[in-house]
């Protein structure tokens, strides 16, 4: 049967495809990598260039929207083609609003940059480092169509939801302890939260990573 | 219960082996679509279960059909009744050199079906309404059959297999020689159809099975390799074969 195999046009759209959406991966987990180091290192110049660079990401997903309805559309894609070509169109999006919280780190960071520094952050750069890891693995396990490194990536949100409830609870005592702190604070807590909601995004990649794997919806259902 | 239950069928053609063993249930009030590369038998299948195999002398079938839980191929079987509640449409329409009407009143006729003349240009309307055909051809229902488009005269051959008040209606790439817009008329006519029959469909058009069908049954060298809701089927086939056939890895 297999002697019969033949080189398909849709083949060589798949893989561009593909390659695409990692290469918008990887922009992405750059673009959180800077926000956080332009936080930590107080380089106001770094945080500027993740706001310019935010318009690349922009592009790229603009240009996967039309690969992909182009794809549909002509190559009307059937079983695994079209599962990847629909979890593509789903994690693209993902990928740009992840970005955007990057985007919304790194102004952050330009307004705390002017402000006097205040004690050495800890548990924000582990939530960011936690967000990275989970970040990277789940692009790999796309790549690999790997479901059950997802399902594992899924499971390590709750330690940045946890790091969030901590750190919101020092921001919050920091800010009634010593209020000209406030606005450097204030900017930390909107940080933290930009953190988790990355974590969730990152969550949605393995639900859909999960889905090209196995064809199953595991969005929306309990979990163990 | 199935309204089809096919159980071990065997077909030889002479010596040679055409179809392995098929066990398939077909429901009632829904459209199954057979697909498969040239060859691999669904055309031989969809015909056993009306038995016009029987017109080719060397043909054998072992195994069981049953319709409505009634062996077809029982030596009892009244073949003529049998094609009368299953129907067939060809992949060439082939309409008798006769006028439209009297296309579709030849069944009724034969039949004795009719009471009278308004009780047979009754049942004539009817049968073309229902095969969406009667608001194009009502003012000249006395015009030769072959005056009307290549669409028009598969959906003649529609009401004609209509027109006997089938309960079963088997169709072998009924599109397969029409421009996309009668082909568009003839899948919406077979989704409207099949609140009241039960559709069996060969189609080379992996799309136009995935429009149309609620089940879906993969053949390859005589054998069924998987049979399944039609929307599994296209987005996460079972059988390896099958998703490399659907999604064209082999021709």
């Amino acid at each position: 049967m297999n002697a019969g195999m033949e080189h398909r046009i849709i083949d060589q759209q798949l893989d561009l495809l593909r390659d695409k959406v990692l290469l918008l991966g990887g922009k992405t987990e750059t673009a959180v990598q800077r926000a956080m180091q332009s936080l930590v290192t107080r380089d106001s110049k770094l945080a500027q260039q993740v706001l310019d660079e935010d318009k690349i990401i922009d592009q790229m997903e603009l240009e996967i929207d039309r690969m992909s309805i182009e794809i549909l559309a002509l190559q009307q894609p059937a079983a695994h083609d079209l599962r990847l070509v629909i979890s593509v169109a789903k994690i693209t999006p993902v990928l740009e609003r992840i970005a955007d919280h990057a985007g919304n780190i790194a102004e952050a960071a330009l307004i705390i940059n002017n402000e006097p520094e205040l004690k050495p952050l800890v548990d924000l750069p582990m939530m960011a480092d936690t967000a990275m890891k989970m970040l990277r693995t789940a692009l790999d396990a796309f790549t690999s169509e790997d479901g059950e490194t997802a399902r594992q990536v899924i499971k390590q949100d709750k330690a940045i939801d946890k790091g969030y409830k901590r750190v919101f609870g020092d921001l919050i005592g920091m800010i009634i302890n010593d209020p000209t702190t406030t606005t450097s604070a204030a900017q930390l807590l909107f940080i933290a939260k930009h953190l988790e909601r990355i974590g969730d995004y990152v969550k949605d990649v393995c639900e859909l990573t999960v889905y090209l794997s196995e064809a199953s919806f595991i969005k929306h259902s309990p979990r163990t | 219960m199935s309204k089809i239950s096919i159980s071990n069928l065997d077909f030889y053609y002479g010596k040679a082996q055409a179809l392995y063993d098929i066990s398939l249930e077909i429901p009632a009030s829904e459209v199954t679509a057979f697909i498969g590369p040239s060859g691999c038998g669904k055309s031989t299948f969809i015909r056993t279960l009306n038995r016009m195999n029987d017109t080719i002398p060397i043909a054998r079938v072992e195994g069981k059909v049953l319709i409505d839980g009634e062996d077809i191929y029982a030596p009892d079987t009244d073949v003529v009744a049998l094609r009368r509640k299953v129907g067939m449409v060809f992949q060439k329409s082939n309409p008798f050199p006769k006028s439209i009407f009297e296309n579709v009143a030849y069944g009724i006729r034969i039949n004795q079906m009719h009471e009278n003349k308004s009780d047979l240009e009754e049942r004539v309307a009817k049968a073309l309404d229902d095969s969406a055909l009667l608001d194009e051809v009502k003012d000249r229902l006395n015009a030769s059959a072959f005056s009307l488009s290549g669409g028009q005269q598969q959906r003649l051959c529609i009401a004609r297999a209509l027109a006997v008040e089938p309960e079963v209606i088997l169709m072998d790439e009924p599109a397969s020689a029409l421009d996309p817009i009668a082909t568009q008329k003839i899948e919406e006519l077979i989704v409207g159809l099949k609140k009241q029959y039960t559709i069996v469909i060969v189609t080379h058009n992996m799309q136009q099975a995935a429009r149309v069908s609620d089940r879906t049954a993969f053949f390859m060298l005589g054998k069924l390799v998987e049979y399944n809701p039609t929307q599994k089927m296209f987005t996460n086939p079972d059988e390896k074969l099958t998703e490399d056939y659907i999604t064209g890895r082999f021709g």
